[in-house]
């Protein structure tokens, strides 16, 4: 790709492949993680965890860890019980929403496995995890509720106090809500005259897994007490600890400097960072905590967790008529910061493309004694992209009919947008079919198909599979008066500001929080189309509230489509404030001035003035026309109207080695519509990255609790992040109908490729095991699974499928005969 | 306490360690190299890779002791005279980082495989970084800036 090509006039800059700005310093070393940071006096943390999934703290004596060398100080939760603060949930998904209170130390209970009940603060951090061995906790075992759907029938309890594991009941009902009919009456249509799809799918849980452990580091030395934080939400942090510990939010200055991925996994406030908050206003001291692999992997938020029972009413010529989807979710052992609300932003998404005219949805979210779940790249929308496209692959092939075609029969046609969806939703804009054609071609499906056919029918012992998925999803969270509708504790608006230097560089304030989505480079960009200045004119700066004093962060793909719609903004009112100065400097009406390229020019004429040189006179302010104030500088704070609809059509092929159940990725092929592209490097690295994850819930990843409820997959070593040698090369294209309700016509794409990815290779997978009667291979599809599945002659997996949905004594124990 | 003397990106150190410090813990903590970072610990993603006596190593693998009397280069010392590295210089081309933790040991990592081999076809690349672990990439663009790195040296 080269850079050199101009561009059309006054977009010089947006679609254009920049080399990021922020490789400098991070391909050299020269970087700024929090656990990078070393201060004067800095004390050192190690928690204390609980070994036990459910305990009562009877006792712990802390005298040998306090006499240990070079140790401070051991808190116990009991030590801090009314000053250490408590963690928020900021989305109480129903009014009556049970959720226990969630201390930073367990005061006389714990409640997962890797719950900190101490911690031990010493002048260096290995001293600290010295001495934290000597703590001697006394436990008493209670009872754990940890299978999910035993939790939810409350055999044992998460939190016996409170009397059920039953957090919140979520309905969402086309019927009542006005946007469609009735799916009782849909499914009992299809029951008699149509088809009935009824399948049970499983969202296993998930770990974030950031290469950057979480790391904080309080310095409470200053006027205002600084936190660093391995976050993707310095704003949001700073407003929780204002409302939770006391101290006034006009006190608080929180930085999230470089911060090494994210994924959702860093959308949270931690127990951890309130336990060095808590240890540096203790001490007086500045403290750090980092924490290790395994902590991270045991006590980070674990993402997805549910059981999807779902039910799809069609007519017999594949038109699809109702869809309902009843949830379970996983909460883990607190409700986290969005918590119950990750599976309510898949709600909406259950029904796709595709033109269902009833829809039922409704989430029981759970409390068990595992790790709490919080969002995990695409929070809500995987878990519903995943089961709509399975779904529609098992429609397709009860029909006898290719699944592509089962799609374009049921999906938003181009010409009917903006369509406003069953789940109530208005896309503003897409292309499914223009999409569909490219990855069709690009990938030779065709082709392809063929070659399955033949190596079915030559009983060759590697089968082919073809998966599809022909996602949508809805991000750039949010537009705030729909988040109040839905109860959530905060808005979803975005700020930026543009301050205009009079040597004519730019600097750019924005309050989104990127960790890794090159926002420097692609705002740069905005940037410099918007104001006609150069790309390397333009500083963006970020992440530190006493400089971002304003922003909502990074997550849920909205830092672009509302952050950069908020940019656009600000830079447009720098150019209207600078009119009146330029048509006084050029002795002319204001209405004459264009702003064009950089220069304010007199309509008819070829007098002009550089916008530089009008940052250079508001400076001096020596020669303003009356009552202008002396500055170019602006900012805008924009609430999005819509959320974003990004889709795409991948399309996966894999091999099946049926003797072993081995699975190789052949080719896959993804074609996205992101609206218009800012920097096409960016967009495709996002998608790769999507991607892979996705293909990782699919093949490799799964957080494993063993009977007693630890974690046995805590670390590298048995959770499987894919590797170089996993993953194969990916063939990408776009197709662009531009968003119609922003101004750049942006989509978000961080999530998109994770989204997308995961039924295009379960689908590819169950596909290549059609010949054995497979309709189902619950993920990760192991080779084990797989080779279980060809075995079992398509039994076992996909016992769930054959049951009756709605007969409640049929589903009590349907998960023991799936394959584990 | 155990002496040890080592050279690190160029500049000869001596220090007293405890003897159950790693590598990594010293660069970063003792000589201020926080280039090199710690992403795991079981020695399984790779981000803490240097060069000790010009061969890959991760540094939470090795004891500081361990490196008594030899050269240890880290990120910060590969590029010379303010010139990139090829390797360094093919990552920013091909996009082949995002949040950039894994970058200083996937680059160090990668500039060994082509050491060993300077032609490395795809899969050659891609067993040769098996040993670190990257959460953004997909591993796409790393691969295609060791492939740019590899055509660049010829």
């Amino acid at each position: 790709m080269t850079v050199t090509e101009a561009p059309a006039e006054g977009t010089r800059e947006i679609g254009n492949a920049r080399r990021r700005k922020e490789d400098q310093r991070l391909i050299t070393g020269r970087t700024k993680w929090t656990d990078n940071i070393q201060l004067p006096g800095m004390l050192h943390l190690a928690m204390v965890r609980s070994p036990f999934a459910h305990a009562k703290i009877t006792g712990i004596d802390t005298s040998a860890a306090k006499t240990a060398p070079n140790v401070v100080a051991v808190l116990t939760g009991k030590d801090v019980a009314e000053e250490q603060g408590v963690l928020a949930n900021a989305w109480p998904i129903t009014a009556d929403q049970v959720a226990p209170v969630h201390p930073p130390i367990a005061v006389d209970r714990a409640t997962f496995a890797g719950e900190v009940v101490a911690v031990v603060i010493a002048r260096s951090a290995a001293e600290a995890r010295d001495a934290a061995e000597l703590v001697d906790v006394d436990y008493e075992e209670l009872p754990a509720a940890l299978d999910l759907k035993e939790a939810a029938e409350d055999k044992v309890l998460a939190h016996p106090d409170l009397g059920t594991n039953k957090s919140a009941l979520w309905v969402f009902n086309s019927a009542d809500a006005g946007t469609g009919g009735n799916v009782e009456e849909a499914i009992d249509e299809a029951r008699q005259n149509g088809v009935l799809i009824e399948r049970e799918y499983r969202q296993q849980r998930l770990i974030p897994a950031f290469m950057e452990p979480r790391s904080v580091v309080v310095d409470p030395t200053g006027e205002q007490l600084t936190m660093w934080s391995a976050t993707q939400i310095p704003h949001i942090l700073r407003y929780l600890l204002a409302a939770t510990t006391g101290v006034p939010e006009s006190k608080i200055r929180v930085i999230a400097p470089d911060v090494g991925g994210g994924f959702g996994g860093k959308l949270q406030s931690t127990p951890e960072e309130w336990i060095t908050w808590l240890a540096a206003r203790r001490t007086g001291k500045p403290v750090k905590y980092t924490e290790t692999r395994s902590e991270s992997l045991m006590a980070g938020h674990h993402g997805r967790d549910q059981w999807q029972r779902l039910t799809l009413a069609a007519t017999k010529d594949g038109t699809v008529t109702g869809l309902k989807v009843d949830l379970l979710a996983d909460l883990g052992s607190y409700v986290s910061l969005v918590g119950g609300g990750v599976p309510v932003l898949g709600a909406f998404m259950f029904n796709a493309i595709y033109k269902f005219p009833a829809y039922h949805f409704q989430v029981q979210t759970v409390l068990t004694n595992k790790t709490w779940t919080d969002a995990y790249r695409g929070a809500g929308r995987p878990e519903a992209t995943f089961a709509i496209e399975r779904l529609m692959d098992e429609l397709a092939d009860e029909l006898g009919v290719d699944p592509l075609e089962i799609r374009e029969k049921n999906w938003i046609k181009h010409e009917e947008f903006p369509f406003t969806t069953v789940a109530g939703l208005e896309y503003d804009s897409g292309n499914y079919e223009a999409a569909t054609a490219k990855a069709r071609e690009l990938f030779g499906y065709d082709e392809l198909r063929a070659e399955q056919k033949r190596r079915r029918e030559s009983g060759d012992p590697v089968q082919l599979g073809i998966g599809v998925s022909t996602f949508t999803e809805m991000c750039g969270l949010a537009p705030s008066r729909v988040l109040g509708q839905l109860s959530y504790g905060a808005g979803g608006w975005e700020h930026a500001s543009v301050r205009m230097l009079p040597t004519g560089k730019v600097e750019v304030v924005t309050g989104t929080s990127p960790h890794g989505q090159g926002h420097e480079t692609a705002w740069s960009q905005i940037v410099a189309d918007r104001l006609g200045v150069a790309f390397e004119d333009v500083e963006v700066l970020h992440g530190d509230t006493q400089i971002s004093h304003k922003g909502l962060d990074s997550y849920g793909s909205r830092s672009l489509v509302v952050g950069g719609e908020a940019l656009v903004r600000a830079a447009d009112k720098v150019v209207e404030k600078a009119k009146p100065i330029a048509a006084h400097l050029l002795e002319a009406s204001v209405d004459d001035i264009e702003f064009k390229d950089g220069t304010f020019g007199v309509r008819g004429t070829d007098k002009g003035v550089a916008i530089g040189e009008l940052a250079a006179a508001a400076f001096t302010g020596h020669n303003l026309p009356d009552g202008v104030e002396p500055t170019l500088d602006s900012d805008a704070t924009y609430d999005p109207v819509n959320f974003s609809y990004p889709h795409g059509t991948h399309l996966c092929a894999v091999e099946i080695d049926t003797e072993t159940g081995g699975v190789k990725m052949r080719k896959y092929v993804a074609v996205d519509d992101v609206g218009v592209v800012v920097n096409p490097l960016i967009v495709e690295g996002q998608v790769h990255g999507g991607l892979v994850q996705g293909i990782a819930q699919a093949l490799w990843e799964e957080a494993v609790h063993d009977e007693f409820g630890t974690l046995v997959s805590a670390s590298f070593v048995d959770y499987l992040v894919p590797t170089a040698a996993d993953t194969i090369s990916f063939d990408l294209d776009h197709t662009s109908t531009p968003s119609t309700t922003n101004s750049l016509g942006t989509k978000g794409v961080g999530e998109a490729g994770t989204i997308a990815s995961t039924p295009a290779v379960v689908n590819a997978v169950v596909d290549a095991l059609r010949p054995w009667g497979v309709h189902d291979v619950r993920m990760p599809c192991t080779p084990e699974r797989i080779w279980k599945a060809i075995q079992g002659g398509g039994k076992e997996p996909t016992e769930g499928e054959a049951m009756p949905h709605f007969d409640e004594s049929a589903v009590a124990d349907r998960s023991k005969g799936a394959v584990e | 306490m155990t002496r040890i003397n080592v050279t690190v990106d160029g500049v000869s150190y001596s220090d007293d360690v405890e003897p159950r410090t790693l590598l990594v813990h010293y660069l970063r903590e003792r000589l201020g190299k926080t280039g090199t970072v710690v992403g795991c610990d079981t020695s399984n993603c790779g981000a803490c890779t240097v060069h000790l006596d010009g061969q890959s190593v991760k540094s939470c693998n090795v004891l500081a002791v361990q490196a008594d009397g030899r050269a240890v280069t880290t990120i910060e010392g590969l590029a010379q005279d303010g010139q990139l590295h090829a390797v360094q210089q093919a990552f920013h081309e091909c996009h082949a980082l995002q949040c950039g933790f894994c970058t200083p040991g996937m680059i160090m990592q990668a500039v060994d495989l082509l050491n060993e081999n300077p032609n490395p076809s795809e899969e050659e690349i891609r067993l040769g970084l098996e040993g670190n672990l990257c959460r953004c990439t997909g591993y796409h663009n790393i691969v295609r800036a060791v492939q740019t790195a590899a055509g660049g040296a010829q």
